[in-house]
């Protein structure tokens, strides 16, 4: 006879199946409530059960049996509710008596697919081991031959260009009683150039981000230039920015972003004539390391009022970007249109430069670039780049890490001999395991102009739980635990945006010493060590003949 | 270490020959150290492009103990075959400069043939060992060779193998510099010059050949004003370009030319074409350097004692210790020495 209760449970989830296991301690908690409150994906619950109990009183132990209803803190099965292993809960407990764990034996990837949608999520490949990058160590140290610098007293120019530089040999000068003197007749384009920080904030949008933290954000790179004299600039993602800012000063420090959505792009253009300052730069959105060959996706319960004000779009609606841009049909036409367009509509005073995945094939699309004189520099996106919103699968299994791209892109423009011209900057995981100085180094010596970073940012700026176990990664359910990637006033409002901008602050300062504990010991301190491929050594043959290092051991 | 150098090697640079190639300045000379075998695959090579021996010079060596000799150091004067005679000078100098570079590659493998310079007027001599014992072998406190600038430089290349290609001074068509100090930014500079298209930037063996292939670059191949090599290899910052009466140019060619910026410890003395010679020093961690001397006679020198030895007849309360915005230039046959300040141009 079949019981009333069935004691097999098929068909259904045990809590070990789920990448992270609430530890909660029922002698420490004090039933408060809160980790149940804050709790964004409603993993765990206040639950009852029936408890039995030996009692003992009196002088001589009579143990006797008691049964007591008590509350507990119970973590569902469901798998829509599934335990991120965010850990708020164990940030707002005030007797330590709840965390989630990791549990390396879950089976998570093989049951999120209810419906058969295919899991979904945002954060970062979830690889814990380390970067390419994290490996190569700086290792021509200068001593006795070249006295190293001081990293605290030498003066140090840590700047790089965002621009197409012209060739020496193009540049419209002539001597003039033994001085040099620009011929302003010779009719030449000069392309435009702007002197920046060598690390900018990369591409993440309001609407993805927060109306808190993309302002702490803005708050903190126009500080560092007004105030600490470090041009530090940010792309905006995609979906436009706020009309207040676009009629700016401080549209100088920031890079619009166009990408296959082109959303928001009604507002900035029909508000170009108001605009007091250029912007630093364009950037044409063709790719992203996350996901690389696939379309953006604002969710409908993320366009809120500000976020369809901005974009130009009903609200409540889901906003999907193309996978490609649809008047993309070659790249040797449509895409110098679309850069030429972007130039004209600056009047050609402002650099515009696409943004790609990392991939084999970036070499073709830089070689494209090379003979667009109008492509400001070439931005590419590893494999370990972030992204709000997209499929696990693309997330972790495709794409290709930005190191050895960046590598052989730069080392074909030397073979050209225009290393100069073009700029490039990698993106994709610099600072993932928070080393983000040298990160950035060991780009630039690998033929980098400048990198791009954001995880880094969310992390260390606004405590992004984040991390490659999975951890959090809800950006793309608008459910932020930290207020970072939500349009929810009530997450958001946890988010204070000027203590994001302190942080930003912080962060910039603290790199800017760091690079220079890295450039000192090895004697540069004027120029950005670009290409100086001699610096940086691997410990793994396979790496240093691939990039073209020394290997040491 | 010996007063004015380490003992590692030596090498000179002649300018404005006299004594027996006075009357043979239009011809180029071709200087060099040559193996038995390599003189004839030399002799053969040069017969076949119908150079023409003028005059032959070859120290006389004599065994110093601890040099090493070679079969054969020389300096020939050749005149032009016959189709370039009458070539225009740009045709004759890329003559030479690929008869160089040929030589240079027969005789690379086996060192049979090395050669330094193929260029009119210019002399070289280049050996490994201590320079004064280097002197004596080579015989030059006798030889009657004379010439109005002398480049040397007593201390061989020590950052990278011990190779006479790697021995400052260097030189490619009529620029020619010495360097105290070491490049931490060679690999892109290098990269840069081996990308300008140009035959004669190769080599490389020394960190330091870059800094004669920039000159070049910057006054042959783009045609600037010398002081503008100052501007390129230790450029300014935004704020101080400002400044400059030529600041939008400067902009540019910083921009243009950025990875040129030598950005390291140097101190860098060199010559033009025109007798023209200059110093001029990194922009920070400043290396040993003066120019003293008297009308007619200047010494730039890495050290005060060589130019003590040099000119020490002098007064001293006008020698010029470049500073880093200083670049000290003596204008041909030693007439006036100015010193161009980067900051005011």
């Amino acid at each position: 006879m079949e019981p009333a209760e069935r004691l097999d449970k098929n068909h259904e989830l045990a809590v070990k199946d789920y990448p992270y296991i609430i530890r909660w301690r029922d002698d420490r908690c004090k039933r408060c409530g809160k980790c149940t409150a804050v709790c964004p994906m409603f993993s765990i619950e206040p639950s009852v059960i029936v408890q039995r109990e030996l009692h003992s009183e009196g002088p001589t132990p009579e143990p006797k049996t008691v049964r007591r209803v008590t509350t507990i803190i119970k973590q569902t099965t469901e798998i829509s509710k599934y335990c991120t292993g965010c850990g708020t809960c164990t940030l707002v407990c005030p007797n330590e008596a709840i965390e989630p764990e990791y549990n390396p034996q879950h089976k998570f990837n093989f049951h999120k697919n209810k419906g058969g949608h295919p899991y979904r999520r945002g954060g970062r490949r979830n690889d814990p081991t380390p970067s390419t990058l994290d490996t190569l160590r700086f290792s021509r140290i200068s001593m006795l031959t070249d006295p190293a610098l001081d990293a605290g007293r030498h003066e140090f120019r840590i700047r790089t260009y965002l621009g197409r530089i012209l060739p020496a040999e193009e540049l419209p000068v002539k001597v003039v009683k033994g001085k040099l003197e620009v011929d302003k007749k010779s009719g030449k384009f000069i392309p435009p150039v702007r002197e920046i920080y060598p690390v900018m904030i990369g591409s993440m949008s309001i609407g993805a981000l927060s109306p808190n933290m993309w302002e702490g954000l803005a708050m903190g790179v126009t500080y560092l230039n007004e105030v600490e004299g470090m041009p530090v600039v940010m792309c905006s993602g995609e979906g436009g920015m706020p009309q207040r800012l676009l009629k700016s000063r401080f549209m100088k420090y920031f890079i619009p972003q166009i990408a296959s959505g082109y959303f928001g792009w009604d507002e900035i253009v029909r508000t170009i004539p108001h605009m007091v300052e250029d912007p630093c730069a364009i950037e044409i959105k063709y790719g992203q390391g996350a996901k690389p060959g696939d379309g953006g996706l604002l969710m409908a319960h993320k366009v809120l009022k500000l976020i369809s004000e901005i974009r130009g779009v009903p609200m409540g609606v889901d906003l999907p970007s193309p996978p490609t841009h649809q008047t993309k049909y070659s790249i040797e036409e449509a895409v110098a249109k679309m850069i030429q367009s972007m130039s004209m509509a600056w009047g050609f005073r402002v650099p515009v430069y696409p943004k790609i995945s990392g991939s084999h094939t970036a070499k073709a699309v830089l070689n494209n670039l090379v003979r667009n004189p109008y492509a400001a520099a070439l931005s590419i996106d590893g494999d370990d780049g972030g992204t709000g919103a997209a499929y696990n699968v693309s997330m972790d299994s495709m794409g290709h890490p930005i190191a050895s791209n960046i590598r052989e892109c730069y080392l074909d423009l030397v073979a050209q001999g225009k290393q100069n011209e073009l700029p490039l900057i990698a993106a994709g995981g610099v600072g993932k395991k928070g080393n983000l100085a040298a990160n950035a180094a060991s780009l630039f010596m690998l033929g980098a102009s400048c990198v791009s970073i954001g995880k880094y940012i969310m992390q260390a700026a606004a405590q992004c739980f984040g991390d490659e176990y999975n951890r959090c990664n809800v950006c793309n359910l608008g459910k932020c635990p930290r207020g970072i990637t939500t349009q929810d006033p009530k997450l958001y409002r946890r988010l204070d945006p000027d203590m994001v901008a302190e942080r930003v602050v912080e962060v910039f300062k603290s790199l800017d010493v760091e690079l220079k504990k890295i450039f000192a010991p090895m004697g540069r301190s004027t120029e950005l060590p670009i290409g100086m491929s001699d610096g940086i050594s691997s410990v793994n043959p396979a790496v240093s003949e691939r990039l073209k290092i020394n290997f040491t051991c | 270490m010996k007063e004015g150098h380490d003992g590692s090697g030596m090498g000179l640079i002649l300018k404005g020959l006299g004594g027996e190639f006075e009357e043979l300045k239009e011809y180029p000379v071709l200087s060099g150290i040559c193996s038995k075998d390599g003189l004839k695959t030399l002799d053969d090579y040069m017969n076949k492009l119908g150079f023409q021996l003028k005059y032959t010079w070859t120290p006389k060596t004599k065994p110093v103990k601890g040099i090493e000799s070679r079969d054969y150091y020389f300096a020939r004067v050749y005149d032009y075959p016959d189709v370039y005679k009458d070539r225009p000078v740009e045709d004759q100098e890329a003559l030479l400069l690929n008869t160089r570079l040929a030589l240079r590659r027969l005789g690379e493998s086996d060192e049979s043939i090395i050669v330094f310079t193929f260029y009119p007027d210019i002399l070289a001599l280049k050996e490994v060992g201590d320079p004064m014992q280097l002197g004596e072998f080579f015989g030059l406190d006798k030889s009657s060779l004379k010439a109005k600038i002398i480049l040397a430089q007593g201390r061989q290349n020590t950052n990278y193998a011990i190779n006479l290609y790697a021995c400052h001074p260097f030189f490619i068509q009529g620029y020619s510099t010495m360097t105290n100090g070491e490049n931490t930014a060679f690999i892109p500079i290098r990269e840069f010059l081996s990308g300008r298209g140009f035959p004669g930037y190769i080599g490389y063996n020394s960190d330091s050949e870059v800094f004669c292939h920039i000159l070049h670059h910057v006054c042959k191949q783009l045609g600037y004003p010398l002081h503008y090599y100052k501007d390129i290899v230790t450029p300014l910052k935004a704020e101080e370009i400002d400044a400059r009466p030529d600041s939008e140019a400067v902009r540019f060619l910083k921009m243009s030319l950025r990875p040129l910026c030598i950005d390291g410890p140097n101190c860098v003395i060199g010559f033009t074409p025109d007798g023209t010679c200059f110093m001029l020093q990194d922009a920070k961690k400043l290396r040993p350097g003066v120019v003293g001397g008297v009308k007619g006679k200047y010494g730039l020198m890495s050290e005060e004692c060589g130019l003590d030895s040099a000119v020490s007849k002098r007064d001293r309360s006008t020698d010029v210790f470049p500073m880093k915005y200083d670049m000290v230039i003596v204008k041909p046959e030693a007439e006036e020495v100015t010193v161009w300040n980067q900051l005011s141009g």
